[in-house]
């Protein structure tokens, strides 16, 4: 009984491995740059990675089920986009259905959520294998992005999709409060609710989940319409920080999104990891990409370093963790 | 007494095969109840049955007379029955205290408050004297603490009716017996078990009544007591087979393979071994006793800290597979699961591995020719399967071990290392497995047994018991298995 307590103590701060990194990125970056740590630069940060970082919590969620995502990425650029369409008149690049412009929102939302529950339906349902069928989706849903706008990019949008991601609360952008909610939420959620910890038994064992009572299929549905929301949420802010939909909107973001899980200590083979680690994986990420841009690093080797930081922390926590990784 | 569980006329169907055809069975009340039967004799599917996991295509399951649960309602079928699966149903990365409470980890829908969890956990394991960290990850028991804490779970639910399916399969001696010793006290305390196992002795040992079944039959249910060993045997093969008799052979002067000085930290030291061309040596000992360490590095699966071994007259690389086989080793790995075989592949890729580069030039390799040479191992070992090209996956534990065996004796090794041989296969297949060995020694070779079964020792010229890494006594055959077990557990000198 008393020798394990150690270990024990040691795993309860598991989650916040990245802690030091964190502090020493703010040094390093307070030495290289002195508008670094002033307010408005680490706003900044934090802004720039608000919409992210909804990202990262779904696809932590969806990891840590056991199950994987790459359609988000997509979802980001393409469920605010429709929902534009619906509403604004043919001139602007829309429909011509004339939708009132307040409804935008809820029907973004919608169809992240369809997108959610078609990759549900194909995985849980059909059985396919969740790799290949959201590669799929990931270029079909980009695919209805790109077809009817026909890769132009829409400007004239609605009101209400453009305040959320660029009104500022008590003096802080509303995109930053709003992930900071849900990743509040999603805390509570998957360490003290008995939904978020059946996530848990499904990754690490899911006949024991069956077993025990756990609707598998059920919480897996929920999980990737969770996912789709959060990632038309996450267009969301992204259109009102940008002002418009690009044709690119999203684009390439999975990557990062992965790499920040699993820096932030997310398996890639489920029931394992913590939307806490998960956020300081974020928050990792974007710091050194707000340092390399300060002191100047041309945007094309920026890849080079986001690469290399991933197989760091690969490398760390694998001496750290003494197992081997799949 | 009455009966507290009972299964009628179960008859159930996957697709072509049927499973279960007819199958009863009948467990008083307080009662440990074996239920024995080859592998594919249709157990599994009776306990998934019994659990209420599958619903039967005809008869009827009474729990106390009563019918079964609804197949929905799992908390129903969970207070009148509790299984410890074959398979572990705990979840690793979680701890132990949410494991026991899975689902179930608040009352209703409110937050978890892990404080109050752990107390209960800990509750529950102090009721049943499992001495477990509930802090603990489960992920890191040793298999019999997590199996403990899966039999705590299981009666937790209030089940006074628990399922062991093999539960000793991956266990060691001392913990074996302290399981019976578990399984005893529950049943005074009138708990009714359904206890399955390969090992007959166990069921002599711990039960009151046995079941036999097979081919998707019941074939018999007999008292335990005055039921004679070979009269079971029988009745789970069919036909009348004796315990298997070791045969008398006078093994060669040559040693084919030493090990000299060997230590490696955490598992033995200062081993010295050396086997003879023709003769069979065991290697017996607890888990804990190094053995199995012992026997990975003369196969060079693991590398020693010090000393070194000497395959058919050469020094081989420690640590080095290849140089091993290609000095004339062959070897059977501890899990066939792990290391024995590829299951998507054939059987005949399987067991012809070792000799690719043999069957084709220039690295390619003649399908006919493996073919040819697989179906050669098919008929010497008596592999059941539709041909070479069935792969390894859709074959039974006792035919793939064969297949495992083939690998290891395709090349015709000088050497053969055979770790825990007949684990998890039945009566049958485990003769045949044990007749390879003895056929092996025959053509000349040198072999090396090392398992956690009496029966398998007892084709050994002489067993070489194991005590915390050192090699305590060197046992010539003609042991009794209290003498054995004795050395085996520190005893004696």
């Amino acid at each position: 009984m008393t020798a394990p307590a150690p270990r024990l103590r040691l795993a309860r701060f598991r989650d916040l491995t990245l802690v030091p990194v964190i502090v020493i990125l703010l040094v390093v970056g307070a030495f290289l740059d002195p508008t670094f740590l002033t307010a408005g630069n680490l706003t900044n940060v934090l802004q720039q990675q608000a919409a992210i970082s909804l990202l990262v919590l779904a696809e932590a969620m969806i990891l840590i089920a056991g199950k994987f995502d790459l359609s988000l990425e997509s979802t980001v650029g393409t469920a605010p986009a429709i929902a534009v369409m619906l509403v604004v008149p043919a001139a602007a690049g829309g429909f011509g259905l004339g939708l009132p412009g307040t409804l935008v929102i809820p029907l973004a939302l919608v169809v992240g959520a369809a997108i959610g529950a078609f990759n549900g339906f194909l995985i849980i349902r059909f059985q396919l294998s969740a790799f290949i069928v959201t590669l799929a989706m990931l270029i079909i849903v980009h695919g209805l992005l790109q077809g009817p706008t026909e890769g132009k990019t829409l400007f004239q949008l609605p009101e209400s999709i453009l305040y959320l991601g660029s009104a500022l609360w008590l003096g802080l952008p509303a995109a930053v409060w709003i992930a900071g909610l849900l990743f509040a939420v999603g805390i509570f959620g998957l360490g003290y609710l008995r939904i978020g910890r059946s996530l848990y038994a499904i990754g690490g064992n899911i006949d024991a989940a069956r077993a025990a009572g756990i609707r598998v299929d059920r919480v897996l549905y929920g999980v990737f319409i969770l996912g789709g929301v959060l990632a038309a949420l996450a267009g969301i802010l992204e259109t009102g920080r940008l002002g418009a939909i690009g044709n690119g909107m999203g684009v390439g973001w999975i990557f990062m999104v992965f790499a920040a899980a699993v820096i932030g200590g997310v398996s890639m083979d489920g029931g394992k990891g913590t939307i806490l680690g998960a956020l300081t994986g974020v928050l990792v990420i974007g710091l050194v990409q707000n340092i390399l841009t300060l002191i100047g690093v041309s945007g094309f080797w920026q890849p080079v370093i986001y690469g290399s930081i991933i197989l760091i922390a690969l490398m760390i926590s694998r001496i750290a963790g003494g197992k081997a990784q799949d | 007494m009455s009966n507290h569980v009972e299964a009628r006329n179960v008859v159930k169907r996957f697709g072509p095969t049927v499973a279960l055809n007819g199958a009863k069975i009948a467990i008083a009340e307080g009662e440990t109840h074996a239920l024995i039967g080859r592998n594919g004799a249709g157990k599994s599917t009776l306990v998934s049955i019994l659990t209420g996991l599958q619903r039967p295509d005809e008869g009827e399951v009474l729990f106390s007379g009563e019918p079964a649960p609804a197949p929905g309602d799992r908390d129903a079928w969970r207070r009148r029955v509790a299984c410890v699966y074959q398979k572990s149903t705990i979840i690793p990365a979680l701890t132990v205290a949410e494991n026991l409470f899975l689902n179930r980890q608040s009352d209703g829908h409110g937050p978890i408050n892990w404080r109050t969890l752990r107390g209960r956990a800990r509750e529950l394991l102090d009721t049943y004297e499992v001495d477990v960290d509930v802090q603990a990850l489960a992920g890191e028991l040793s298999v019999e603490q997590r199996q403990l804490v899966e039999i705590a779970r299981a009666l937790s639910f209030g089940a006074r009716f628990i399922i062991l399916d093999e539960p000793t399969a991956r266990l060691d001696g001392p913990a074996i017996e302290r399981l019976f010793a578990r399984m005893r006290s529950l049943r005074e305390q009138g708990v009714t078990m359904m206890y399955i196992s390969h090992h007959l002795d166990e069921v002599y040992e711990i039960c009151q009544s046995v079941t036999v079944f097979r081919d998707a039959r019941h074939i018999m249910t007999r008292p335990v007591a005055g039921l004679p060993q070979d009269e079971l045997v029988h009745a789970m093969t069919g036909e009348a087979t004796s315990a298997y008799h070791a045969r008398e052979r006078t093994p060669g002067e040559r040693v084919v393979l030493a090990g000299e000085g060997l230590s490696l930290a955490g598992r033995y030291r200062d081993v010295d071994i050396s086997v003879r061309a023709g003769e069979v040596v065991g290697l017996a000992g607890s888990a804990s006793s190094g053995k199995v360490g012992l026997a990975e590095t003369l196969v060079g699966l693991r590398g020693a800290d010090t000393g070194t071994v000497v395959v058919n007259g050469t020094k081989v690389k420690p640590g080095d597979v290849p140089a091993a086989m290609e000095a004339g080793l062959g070897f059977v790995p501890e899990d066939r699961h792990h290391e024995g075989f590829v299951p998507l592949l054939s059987v005949g890729e399987n067991a012809t591995f070792p000799i690719a580069r043999k069957l084709g030039r220039f690295g390619v390799v003649s399908p006919s020719r493996r073919r040819e040479k697989a179906k050669e191992m098919i008929t010497a070992l008596d592999i059941k399967t539709e041909g070479p090209d069935q792969p390894v996956a859709d074959l039974s534990g006792g035919n793939a071990q064969k297949v495992v065996f083939a690998r290891a004796l395709v090349d015709d090794p000088t050497v053969l290392v055979v770790i825990n041989p007949t684990a998890g296969v039945d009566v049958k297949a485990k003769q045949a497995l044990l007749g390879a060995v003895e056929d092996a020694a025959e053509r000349g070779a040198g072999a090396v047994v090392v398992s956690d079964e009496l029966d398998d020792l007892r084709i050994c010229d002489r067993v070489l018991v194991m005590f915390h890494g050192e090699i305590v006594k060197d046992v010539p055959r003609g042991w009794t298995d209290h003498e054995l077990v004795a050395v085996m557990e520190g005893i004696q000198e």
